[in-house]
């Protein structure tokens, strides 16, 4: 094992040993064309014959499904938030937003998906939250309760410290809006957490350089869940196995595109080679810059964060973490090399303590 | 359009990133307004304040496209002396009869015509019939020579008489109507007009929810003017697009499942104008005026052959007394009050839920409830099937199963992927589909249904000699031996056959009057030209030309923009190299181009008819719009339509507004069925419109379908949309101290009804007639049967219908809201009685259909 393969860029299937591998195949995935029908969520479900995951309305805006989980591999999220510029509302009898607060209720849903660890409590409603006006925190009184109707859903409820919620707090007329819709979906990480710590081989990296659980080797030890810095594996309640997105590894070995690509109406998922997917993106956030979206980015596109690229990766139209996506993150195993090279050193200095003491009792 | 058309919207985000500029206009921020540049929130109903203020901009600032609008539409033609505008009466157009509701239309037409105009009368029968529905393929009829000013500036020519119709139709006034900031508005209207002339084309996209409105023609007229004027109609990239609600809503209206038409938009005879062949014959071609449909006869004869074979002949007028005729409304509407008053027995519903997808659920459900016999063939059991048992009725007692006396057949049919056919989408273009797989069980098409049903019938009936059998008997029923019919077998009779030669027909002008050929439609005439299936054809864009005519089938002939002659000037040149699409070749000698020229081929641009021609030769070389009666463009109707020449701003029947511009609130023309179990909220100035003080608007999910007969079965789906909700902007919810994710009631005078409320910054209130207007939202997916389940918006809509077409205004209304969960059982009906008498709506009262100020409470 090289020490490229727990960090920084890599190509994956060779490295984890295919000789003459495919090109690598991933996802693009443009959140500024996608139009949150949810084709995806249900195309992926009945190719993979993936079960429902409950009916629950959780007042996140359109998001009934809440994550990412075992039993949902696609997900499509919907922020509703004020924005600089769209003027939408501007001129009309409007009050303050609802939308931190909406979040905030929405966070208190209860998400009972059938899986386990299932949905963090709304992630993405709290990240929304506080994140649904950064240009916007300024002084003034943040969130009036009965003002704006969300009664007994105040600050103190929560149980947040401070009397102000974080995130847009100006009671000024609401003037400007939008609304973020972003299919998220398994990364297929350059350097997959949840594959390196996989003891019983369940999960491996195909030709294709993604990533795929077997669901009949997977024993459901669950040490992938703490091995995935997005929270994207789960495990399935009364199953125990661990499932995730395989990128429709069945599919790509007979030429097809993934389901949830094949779905799309807007393009807004792309399948492809992972190379030319980057160079589309990188197009494309020029396109939307020239245009004037300065908030457009790329997330996942670098061979220089912490999971050495992903293979499926997003153009998003804000901060990471307005999607519930961690700004950076990093795969647990980076360390490995390091703290495998300083338990060894451990274990060899014991060792010579023991030979030492042995010795010692040998005068 | 996101919404409800993901699919097709594919196309408007592909022409975003080709640099199209997109705008919306939605009283909600919805899916679509997520990706448009420019969203514009408007007041549910007011929709031709906005688009008439669309037009002023365009006549003030003289924004026409001046060369189309001379020479293609009727612009220049001068109007009777006679006609008065809604202007001069406060909301009336001349010639209104209060008695009946309708208008005598002789002032309304081109000077010198009046006598052609339409009387009170025929105006209550159209209206009864829904007649402007014949018009879909074609104008109704005007004589080809009327005097004209191509000046346009006599005050009697259609142009001046626009412009003096639409001159308060104000930024200002739109701003106080509809709630749209002036920039805002303005804004749009410098994109339309900048994007429209000789090198730009727009297209006006709308859903079918325009259509549901009491002026609801009259909405998509305003669109068509806009379109005109701007000579974006018969041009690449123009049009007026209706996105259809449902798979094949064009097919079932081409060969239709209404009640007044028969397939090709030929009209249904009616007992008393068409008691012979002839007259009903002449009634469509009216002999002596110009335009294709002068080949009527032959249509009709064809159609005849196709239902009756050899049993059609010369002598029994081609079996036409066999066929049924209209003896008024038998509307869906007045259908299910005749079922609740004992008037109709036994009902089939196909693919309808009307238990919960159909205004007035309680209506629908106790209508059926007074059946003998009921028929559903749908996938699952559905609503309609189970109200009986399942319905609100049952737990307020309305209904018990012991004492319902209908008796349901359920039937379960076979899904889209379980068939073959054609479907027909709303660019009039047929698609061949395959079976994909079997249907389960014991569910079959429809097309097996109907053709054993009848099959069975006929045998039962066979030897009878009784009058009323005979048309059964004479039915030409022969559609492949194996036990599901053959469909190409069907879409080769709407096709239709020389007889002499047993070939299938290429066009329909190949149809004969004399009985020795047979087509179902007309229209669809072609569609197996040369013996071949040609809404099979699936050649890739990539392999043809960009209009893509190899793609399926469209009608007429193939044809894939309507009226494509006006993409030329009159000289027939293209109006410019890059909207180049049909011109005239003048070496050739033959209109050539993109597309099948909607034209006679051979017929040059400098073509004028002579003296007292008729039929396809009075049409002129520069008449463009060849299936209207003076071959050009309507900006006004002088006849054809009930409520108007020119649409007009009228409140909704149900507003809270009074009506800033005229007199008269409402539509005067529209369907009222003034019953006490049809109650209307009350308007301005009628008293009591503070009962029911906000306004909502019911539409669909991307995730749900309909009635949610194919979706809340399916736990993909359910799962997506799990619950019934009403999205309130923060500030109504402040106003009625609603909860996010909490439970509301929703009142009208028809029902109450629950849902979870989402707040939400997409809506907003408006500003409207300097008051705060709130508005609310709800999908109407929801019933009892199902995986997920609620209460259906529709159980709050009444029954109030446009004039032209009997569609029912369910886009809009008004209603009350409250926090918590509604009252059960019997509480529920004295709940909305409750609120009924609050608002006046007591015996004895009516709807005023001509508004009448009423004195205030002190008599003032």
């Amino acid at each position: 094992m090289g020490s490229n393969s727990l960090y920084g860029p890599v190509d994956p299937a060779p490295d984890a040993g295919y000789t003459d591998a495919p090109p690598r195949m991933g996802f693009f995935t443009d959140t500024s064309v996608c139009i949150g029908c949810k084709a995806c969520e249900v195309a992926c479900k009945t190719w993979n014959a993936v079960p429902d995951d409950g009916f629950n309305l959780l007042g996140q805006s359109y998001d009934n499904t809440g994550g990412l989980s075992a039993d949902s591999w696609r997900h499509v999220a919907f922020i509703e938030q004020p924005s600089r510029g769209s003027q939408a509302f501007l001129g009309l009898p409007t009050g303050p937003s609802s939308a931190p607060a909406a979040n905030v209720v929405a966070s208190q849903q209860v998400v009972p998906t059938g899986t386990e660890p299932g949905i963090p409590p709304a992630v993405d409603a709290l990240a929304a939250a506080a994140t649904a006006g950064t240009e916007f925190v300024g002084a003034g009184p943040k969130f009036h309760g009965a003002g704006t109707g969300f009664h007994g859903a105040g600050p103190e409820f929560l149980g947040m410290p401070g009397t102000d919620l974080p995130g847009r707090t100006d009671p000024a007329p609401r003037s400007d809006f939008r609304w973020l819709m972003m299919s998220n979906v398994c990364k297929h990480c350059t350097h997959a957490g949840c594959l390196d710590v996989c003891p019983t081989g369940a999960l491996f990296r195909t030709e294709f350089g993604t990533v795929v659980v077997q669901d009949d080797i997977c024993n459901g030890c669950g040490y992938c869940i703490s091995g995935c810095p997005y929270g994207v594996i789960d495990r399935r309640e009364g199953d125990g196995r661990a499932w995730k997105c395989t990128l429709c590894y069945d599919r790509l070995g007979d030429g097809l595109e993934p389901a949830c690509a094949k779905a799309c109406p807007t393009e807004s998922i792309q399948f492809g080679e992972l190379d030319e997917l980057r160079e589309r993106a990188r197009a494309r956030v020029e396109k939307l810059h020239a245009e004037g979206v300065a908030s457009a980015q790329l997330y996942g596109e670098s061979e220089d964060d912490g999971v050495g690229g992903d293979g499926a990766f997003f153009l998003l139209l804000d901060e990471p973490e307005v999607y519930g996506l961690p700004p950076d993150p990093i795969v647990p195993t980076r360390d490995l090399p390091h703290m495998w090279k300083r338990a060894g050193w451990a274990a060899l200095t014991m060792a010579a303590a023991a030979v030492v003491a042995f010795a010692g009792r040998r005068p | 359009m996101a919404e409800a058309h993901p699919v097709g919207f594919q196309w408007v985000v592909e022409a975003k990133n080709r640099g199209a500029k997109v705008i919306h206009v939605d009283p909600r921020f919805t899916r679509t307004s997520a990706l448009a540049h420019t969203y514009l929130p408007v007041r549910a109903g007011a929709d031709i304040a906005f688009l008439g203020g669309v037009v002023n901009y365009i006549l003030s600032n003289e924004k026409d496209f001046r060369e189309y609008v001379l020479a293609y539409t009727n612009a220049s033609m001068l109007v009777s002396e006679d006609f008065l505008d809604t202007e001069d009466l406060d909301g009336l157009f001349s010639g209104y009869n209060p008695e009946t509701n309708t208008y005598d239309q002789s002032s309304w037409m081109y000077a010198g015509q009046e006598h052609e105009g339409q009387s009170h009368g025929e105006s209550h029968a159209d209206r009864e019939t829904a007649s402007a529905q014949q018009h879909e393929s074609h104008g109704p009829p005007v004589p080809a020579d009327v005097p004209r000013d191509p000046t346009l500036k006599d005050p009697r020519c259609v142009y001046q008489i626009l412009k003096r119709h639409y001159s308060r139709y104000t930024p200002e006034v739109v701003e106080r109507l509809c709630g749209v900031p002036q920039a805002k508005f303005l804004e749009v209207c410098e994109a339309w007009t900048a994007n429209s002339g000789r090198e730009r084309t727009t297209a006006l996209v709308y859903s079918v929810g325009w259509t549901q409105h009491s002026v609801g023609v009259q909405y998509i007229r305003t669109g068509a003017i806009i379109q005109l004027l701007l000579g974006n109609m018969g041009r690449p990239g123009g049009g007026v697009m209706a996105l259809r609600g449902h798979a094949s809503i064009q097919g079932s209206t081409d060969i239709p499942t209404l009640f007044n038409l028969l397939p090709g938009y030929l009209p249904m005879p009616h007992y008393k104008t068409h008691e012979t062949f002839r007259q009903w014959v002449d009634d469509i071609r009216h002999p002596g005026q110009k335009g294709f449909w002068a080949n009527a006869e032959s249509y009709a004869v064809s159609l005849m052959k196709a239902y009756f074979g050899d049993a059609a002949t010369a002598e029994n007028d081609w079996g036409y007394g066999w066929m049924p005729r209209l003896t008024g409304d038998h509307g869906t509407y007045q259908q299910v009050l005749d079922m609740i008053d004992g008037k109709i027995k036994g009902y089939f519903l196909l693919g309808q839920n009307p238990a919960v997808g159909s205004a007035h659920g309680r209506a629908q459900r106790l209508g059926m409830a007074n059946l003998d016999w009921l028929v559903v063939r749908d996938l699952y059991m559905i609503e309609s099937a189970t109200f009986w048992k399942n319905g609100p009725e049952i737990a307020t007692g309305e209904m018990s199963p012991e004492e319902c006396k209908t008796e349901v057949f359920f039937m379960p049919a076979a899904s889209h992927a379980e068939k073959e056919g054609t479907f027909t989408q709303t660019q009039r273009m047929l698609q061949w589909r395959e079976k994909a797989v079997d249907p389960p069980g014991d569910a079959r098409s429809e097309l097996w249904f109907f053709y054993h049903l009848g099959r069975i019938i006929r045998e039962r009936l066979a030897g009878s000699t009784r009058t009323r059998d005979q048309a059964l008997l004479n039915l030409t029923w022969d559609y492949g031996s194996g036990d599901e019919p053959d469909g190409e077998a069907v879409l080769k009779e709407i096709n239709g056959y020389d007889l002499t030669t047993g070939k299938l027909l290429s066009t329909f002008n190949e149809m004969k009057p004399d009985g020795s050929t047979s087509g179902g439609c007309w229209i669809y005439t072609g569609v197996f030209a040369d013996g071949v299936n040609q809404a099979n054809r699936r050649k890739p864009g990539r392999e043809q030309n960009y209009v893509a005519p190899e793609w399926g089938w469209a009608w007429p002939a193939n044809r894939r923009t309507l009226y494509n002659r006006a993409s030329a000037d009159p000289e027939g040149n293209p109006w410019s190299e890059r909207k180049k699409y049909v011109w005239w070749d003048a070496d050739k000698g033959e209109w050539v181009g993109e597309d099948v020229p909607d034209f006679e081929k051979k017929k040059p641009p400098s073509y004028r008819p002579p003296e007292g021609a008729s039929g396809v030769e009075a049409i002129s070389g520069d008449d463009a719009f060849i299936m209207q009666g003076d071959g050009k463009g309507w900006l006004y109707v002088p006849g054809g339509l009930i409520d108007g020449p020119m649409p007009t701003h009228y409140e909704p029947a149900e507003s809270m507004v009074r009506n800033p511009l005229y007199g008269q609130q409402a539509n005067p023309t529209r369907k009222v069925y003034d019953r006490s179990d049809n109650p209307t909220n009350p308007s301005p100035p009628e008293r009591h419109s503070e009962v029911f003080p906000y306004v909502f608007s019911t539409s669909r999910l991307t995730e749900h379908h309909t009635a949610g007969g194919m979706s809340r079965q399916l736990a993909y789906l359910s799962e997506l949309q799990p619950e019934m909700f009403v999205e309130v902007s923060p500030e109504l919810a402040a106003e009625r101290g609603l909860e996010h994710t909490g439970w509301a009631h929703i009142v009208t005078a028809r029902a109450a009804i629950e849902a979870k409320v989402l707040i939400t910054d997409r809506l907003v209130p408006l500003r409207i007639e300097g008051r705060t207007v709130h508005q609310l939202w709800m999908p109407y997916h929801w019933g009892g049967e199902g995986l997920v389940t609620g209460d259906s918006a529709n159980d709050l809509i009444g029954i109030t219908l446009d004039p032209n077409v009997l569609i029912q205004e369910s886009k809009v209304g008004t209603c009350d809201i409250r926090p918590g969960r509604r009252p059960t059982g019997h509480d529920l009906l004295r709940y909305v009685q409750d609120y009924r008498e609050r608002a006046g709506l007591v015996p004895g009262h009516h709807t005023p259909i001509v508004t009448v100020e009423e004195p205030d409470d002190d008599g003032q």
